[in-house]
């Protein structure tokens, strides 16, 4: 069967699930919309994390992210799994103890301050802001890739879709949902790779056979080394970023999703507080396996393009390369005129450019994987593009609708009023988010991965401090937050847009990357927070009773 | 009042422990001490490079059940004692 009709049944299907599941578990009530009513299991609740953590990036380009940069990819790795040890041991059993809605509830009680509140329902904002825009991209980019329309219709079907599910069922639907669409990624993103395993290592676990020999009896990671060395690359195994430089950014990266929003809210859906140490052990396994699995794909797909084109003849190159250089991800150009395909990295000889997403996208035509194989692919990508947005929204209306509306400028709303705030700003965050997705600003794609950066600035230290330190107090919470984000926004715009005068990579503070700087950030705001809680009242009786509580074991 | 601190001091001395560990693998092995490390090899993978992109996420998947089991106990331990 042709398929383009495959792909049209694999999203077709898909999404008809997605929607019955959210008509069935639609929310009754503002509970039910922003914490899914606490009676998600803690099975369910780790995929729905691991749903909503992995998105369209995380599908599509980082395997593709590692395969060109080697070691130097580790640092996603590392960084985006590493931070959920900081989740399990330091925040979500004891903010899901706290019992309330989203986390500016947590800063805005536990430091007795609407002040405080405010500033975390602004850094919240920013940071649900410069994520979700580029997830939304992400639906627009799948679609026109697979589907042949065009990146505005992608985004505006995109949009439907999520306005749907996520307005209608609130975080109970799109939990549910989350878990249908782990599986599908999970499923999409496995098979090729299992098959790719087998077909250049002989072995079926794609974790073991990158580490073992291809069929010439050499181990595949010497044979990519000595590709690279050959080609003038740097070394696959060993970095090209200073060890300083990739100290930072891994810091950056786990550091911030421990303080995401939309990663912590999900703590807050389930029964008990043992049940949140364990939703997030079962996140992060469900996580480990694609993100164990994306290291191998790079390997894989990495000696595979450079055995298939290296000084072969352009004309005698397999089918996949003319299909997708015809949509631009990869284009050659012959410099020499010699029909050979040079591909090095002197960019005065190279003469071939490939697209990082290429790397995951074509897999099933290297590995000449059947049609259908190809549509789940389609699907998985954007259930990983669809769940992720979906969280994002519920953070982004329920910091409206309960933050702001409820807690700060109208606190005699009723929960009907409430709710209906709730779906309303979803509604408007979505159309926002379209917007951007359609009209992206030149910055989204720097500024996703500096989302990371903002939360560890801001929010990490307001709630480890919150918890572990009983003298932290209003003042120092606020200043350290309004400080490390500042500072942090300060940087990214400094050496991302090229404001306060700009500076390139010599001008970096102490050669810390934009990426990495967050650590830097967050070291000031926990040093800021201190030195001004030393000068400052400690807080009352009944704080100091709040934090003995959220301390206590479950029944207590 | 002394069970109270009795428990969170425990989970304090398991935190310590645990995170060390977290530091260790990754920012350790995987990072500052990678280039020492990859002077070993195990099968095809140098032994940094392997801890970077597969055994840190190993054992941070391992930490967050052993913390599970732990913190259960001590849960138990705790009610018990009432």
């Amino acid at each position: 069967m042709e398929l383009q009709y495959w792909i049209w049944i694999a999203v077709g299907l898909s999404f008809t699930l997605y929607i019955t599941i959210a008509i069935i578990t639609r929310a009754s009530s503002t509970g039910e919309f922003y914490i899914a009513g606490k009676g998600v299991p803690p099975i369910a609740n780790g995929m729905a994390t691991a749903a909503d953590w992995m998105s369209a990036a995380s599908f599509i380009s980082m395997a593709g992210i590692i395969s060109f940069n080697g070691y130097d990819g580790s640092v996603y790795l590392m960084g985006w799994t590493g931070g959920y040890v900081l989740l399990a041991l330091l925040l979500a059993p004891y903010l899901r103890k706290f019992g309330k809605f989203t986390v500016p509830d947590f800063i805005g009680d536990r430091y007795y301050s609407n002040v405080a509140r405010g500033v975390a329902v602004f850094c919240a904002l920013i940071v649900s802001f410069t994520y979700i825009a580029g997830q939304m991209r992400g639906v627009g980019v799948v679609f026109s890739r697979y589907l042949e329309v065009d990146i505005t219709t992608g985004v505006l079907i995109g949009m439907l879709i999520v306005l749907f599910y996520a307005v209608l069922g609130g975080m109970k639907g799109i939990t549910y949902t989350q878990v249908a669409q782990y599986c599908v990624l999970i499923f999409a993103f496995m098979l090729p790779a299992i098959f790719i395993s087998l077909m250049v290592t002989g072995n079926v676990i794609p974790q073991i056979g990158f580490g073992s020999a291809g069929s010439d009896g050499v181990y595949l990671l010497d044979k990519l080394d000595g590709l690279h060395r050959e080609l003038g690359f740097h070394e696959y195994t060993t970095g090209k970023k200073s060890t300083l430089d990739v100290f930072f950014i891994t810091a950056a990266l786990m550091v911030g999703t421990a303080g995401l929003p939309h990663v912590i809210v999900r703590f807050f859906t389930v029964k008990k507080v043992s049940d949140a140490r364990k939703s997030a052990g079962w996140a992060l396994l469900f996580i480990a396996i694609l993100y164990t699995t994306a290291p191998a794909v790079a390997v894989f797909s990495r000696t595979n393009l450079i055995e298939t084109v290296s000084n072969k003849p352009h004309a005698s190159l397999p089918q996949w390369f003319d299909k997708w250089e015809a949509t631009g991800l990869i284009s050659y150009d012959d410099k020499n005129q010699d029909g050979l395909v040079q591909y090095v990295a002197d960019p005065q000889i190279n003469e071939l450019k490939v697209d990082a997403d290429i790397m995951v996208l074509a897999n099933p035509e290297i590995a000449d994987l059947p049609n259908w194989i190809i549509a789940i692919m389609a699907a998985g990508a954007l259930a990983a593009a669809l769940s992720t947005a979906a969280g994002l929204l519920l953070v982004i209306s329920s910091s409206v609708s309960h933050d702001l509306i409820k807690k700060m400028i109208k606190p005699d709303v009723s929960e009907k009023q409430e709710l209906i705030a709730a779906r309303l700003s979803a509604v408007g965050a979505v159309m926002l988010a379209a917007y951007f997705g359609i009209n992206p600003p030149g910055f989204v794609a720097a500024t996703v991965a500096l989302a990371f950066g903002l939360a560890a600035a801001s929010f990490f230290p307001a709630i480890v401090m919150g918890i572990f330190s009983k003298k932290m107090n209003k003042e120092g919470a606020v200043a350290g937050m309004v400080v490390g984000i500042l500072l942090m926004l300060f940087y990214m715009t400094k050496f991302k847009f090229g404001w306060f005068g700009g500076g390139s990579e010599k001008d970096w503070w102490f050669g810390i990357s934009p990426e990495g700087f967050g650590s830097f950030a967050m070291l000031v705001n926990f040093i800021v927070s201190i030195t001004i809680s030393k000068f400052t009242p400690a807080p009352d009786e009944e704080i100091q009773k709040l934090i003995e509580n959220i301390r206590k074991p479950d029944d207590e | 009042m002394d069970n109270k601190n009795n428990y969170w001091k425990t989970n304090l001395k398991y935190l310590v422990i645990l995170l060390t560990i977290w530091f260790t693998v990754s920012f350790g092995f995987g990072i500052l001490l990678a280039e020492r490390l990859n002077q070993i090899q195990m099968g095809g993978f140098k032994l940094g490079f392997w801890f970077a992109q597969q055994g840190a996420i190993y054992v941070f998947v391992i930490l967050i059940f052993v913390y599970i089991y732990l913190m259960n106990r001590l849960d138990q331990k705790f009610k018990n004692q009432k």
